[in-house]
């Protein structure tokens, strides 16, 4: 895997280290053809070994990224957006959580840091899209930082029309505002509802007062023992 | 005059009469309401159509209904937890949702699943595309007022999903696929039952078309209703028999086969030009057909050995961000998982298929006649739980 921060530095790495398979040359082109078009807007990239191309972009550029995926890559259809909240739960996504705090006695655990994915990232909340040129053209997966104090982007319905509902979801789910949006209300849940329930501060309620689904069917089948304890032998 | 001509200008007078009456009556507009309970609608959908006389101004889907929160619920459960939760997403096809969030996890990890494994779990991906896609032929016809193909349908999806369920023990909810392979290998008997079945099969699509196509009351309620460009259908986001009935030439089973054995086979995508009701319609039922042929080959051909690679027992997926997509039977369905390096998934993005086929919804049934909402909203075919998710 090869993580790169700009497309200079992923042609250089490209050349100079031939023991890493060499990466499609489809994405580097869809690559190289958005850094020439969003120049200094284009803030990080990374490349997967199958293909699948990352690029982060600054807030201000995400509609005309839009435009340029669409014009200039062909990448005509729209697959989907959404945003991903990279605060760490505050309420313990795995087995550790409260309730089996309790019950197991396990220590509480110390919050972790914000930690970004792949082509990196600076605020919490990061609005996500993909778009491919069908058929078999170039896919690239979008991001762009969101300002903390006030969520915000432009939308991209004058690029995609489909962006639509993907966008309500995305502002009744995360409270991320879509500047330019005509119709920015719920669409799931009820027009009374309070709150972004994908956030990650916002506690998952039968998840807080029952205990970790499965936990009690943990015990080993019958024979199993013994095979853990070969395992554990050879 | 004769009684021909007679009768002819006793029309014209009548039309005449009419179109006065239209121009002295102002025709008040009328808020329509389908739904949330309407067999069209395959769950509980609403839709709000603003009429004027006889023809829609806008229509306006109403969904969340059936919206359980999956991609909340997936944060906290384990990766083979979350197979269970996502079966319910389109429940006509069950095994095909498991798929691609199997392979976006195994990507991942970076282990693949034996051969036998991808095979047998393109056999059942197609089997549930069969089930899946057999309703939609009979349904089309009842929603459009031919009561018989839905029994057809119902009777012969059965067969399949008997076939379904001796294989994982579940008719919709098998929770088969494992991350590094399968549940379990076929039983025995299996293939050469299956075999009758597509026979089956292939003859339940030989007896829609004798039924239902060239039938004139089908002709005239699909043909050149609900027509999607191929232009706008792609900036929507639609995916499947839906773009395909629009002529796009696009099959993630043959383009970017991941993990699964299509690039091993022969067999064809099939499009339409027309991109209207009867197009989409036309197109998934030479699916079905085609679905049969692909898995007759993977009987064929399916490759002995282990059905599960080698996984350590607790599965904790390394840190990174995975998509795959697979063509499910509604669409183009994806997983965008990001793992932080735990038992569960840091989030999990559903992308499913009906969101966006229906999401070109208010574009297309601007102007169209009422009963039109129905002949279009069938043929879009959607299934709610993977609208709401």
């Amino acid at each position: 895997m090869t993580d790169t921060t700009d497309i200079a530095e992923a042609a250089t790495e490209e050349a100079s280290e031939a023991d890493l398979p060499a990466l499609p040359a489809g994405s580097v082109a869809a690559l190289s053809t958005l850094s020439g078009a969003l120049g200094e807007f284009l803030l990080g990239s990374h490349i997967k070994p199958n293909g699948d191309l990352w690029v982060r972009v600054a807030t201000e550029a995400w509609r005309t990224a839009g435009e340029v995926a669409r014009d200039e890559l062909e990448c005509v259809w729209f697959d989907f957006l959404s945003v991903i909240d990279w605060l760490p739960s505050p309420f313990g996504r795995d087995m550790d959580a409260e309730q089996d705090r309790v019950v197991h006695g396990a220590p509480a655990r110390e919050l972790e840091t914000m930690e970004h994915g792949y082509a990196g990232g600076e605020s919490r909340l990061q609005v996500l899209a993909r778009v491919t040129a069908v058929p078999s053209g170039p896919a690239v997966i979008l991001k762009a930082d969101l300002p903390d104090d006030n969520p915000s982007v432009e939308s991209w319905i004058p690029v995609y029309a489909g962006a639509d509902w993907h966008e309500r979801e995305a502002w009744e789910m995360f409270g991320v505002v879509f500047i330019g949006h005509p119709d920015l209300r719920h669409i799931y849940l009820p027009t009374e509802f309070e709150g972004n329930p994908m956030r990650k501060d916002f506690p998952l309620l039968a998840r807080r007062v029952k205990p970790w689904p499965g936990i009690v069917d943990v015990e080993l089948m019958p024979g199993e023992d013994d095979e853990a304890a070969e395992e554990a032998e050879g | 005059m004769t009684t021909a001509t007679r009768d002819q200008m006793a029309y014209i007078a009548g039309q005449a009469a009419d179109a006065r009456l239209n121009v002295e009556l102002e025709t008040e507009g009328m808020t329509l309401n389908i739904g949330p309970q309407h067999p069209a609608t395959h769950g509980t959908l609403r839709i709000v159509a603003r009429l004027d006389g006889e023809q829609v101004i806008e229509a306006e889907p109403i969904m969340g209904y059936m919206h359980r929160g999956y991609e909340k619920l997936t944060e906290v459960r384990t990766y083979p937890q979350v197979t269970t939760l996502i079966n319910r997403i389109d429940w006509l096809g069950s095994f095909a949702n498991e798929v691609p969030f199997i392979l976006a996890a195994e990507q991942l990890m970076e282990i693949e699943a034996p051969p036998r494994a991808q095979w047998i779990r393109t056999i059942l991906f197609e089997l549930s595309r069969v089930a899946n896609i057999s309703l939609f032929l009979g349904d089309m016809g009842v929603q459009l007022g031919a009561l018989t193909p839905v029994f057809y349908a119902f009777r012969d999806r059965e067969f399949v999903l008997n076939q379904i369920e001796a294989v994982t023990g579940g008719r919709f909810h098998p929770n088969f696929d494992r991350i590094g392979g399968l549940k379990d290998d076929l039983p025995a008997g299996w293939i050469d039952e299956t075999r009758e079945v597509l026979a089956k099969m292939r003859t339940f699509c030989d007896e829609l078309e004798d039924l239902l196509m060239g039938n004139e009351i089908f002709e005239v309620r699909t043909r050149g209703i609900g027509i999607i460009p191929a232009d706008v259908g792609l900036s929507y986001g639609l995916s499947g028999a839906n773009i395909r009935a629009s002529g796009v030439d696009w099959d993630i089973r043959r383009d970017n086969p991941c993990g699964l054995a299509y690039d091993q086979l022969d067999w064809q995508v099939w499009t339409h030009p027309d991109g209207d009701s009867f197009a989409r319609y036309w197109v998934r039922l030479q699916e079905v057909r085609e679905a049969t042929k692909i898995i007759e080959q993977l009987f064929d051909g399916l490759p002995s050995g282990p059905i599960m690679a080698k996984v350590p027992r607790i599965i904790k997926v390394p840190a990174g961000e995975a998509y795959v997509e697979t063509e499910n039977p509604l669409g183009a369905m994806g997983y965008y998982i990001v793992s932080k390096g735990e038992l569960v998934p840091f989030r999990v993005k559903i992308r499913s298929a009906s969101f966006s086929n229906l999401s070109i919804a208010p574009w297309l049934l601007k102007g169209v006649y009422v009963p039109d909402i129905i002949t279009i909203l069938a043929s879009l075919y959607f299934i709610l739980g993977d609208i709401d998710r």
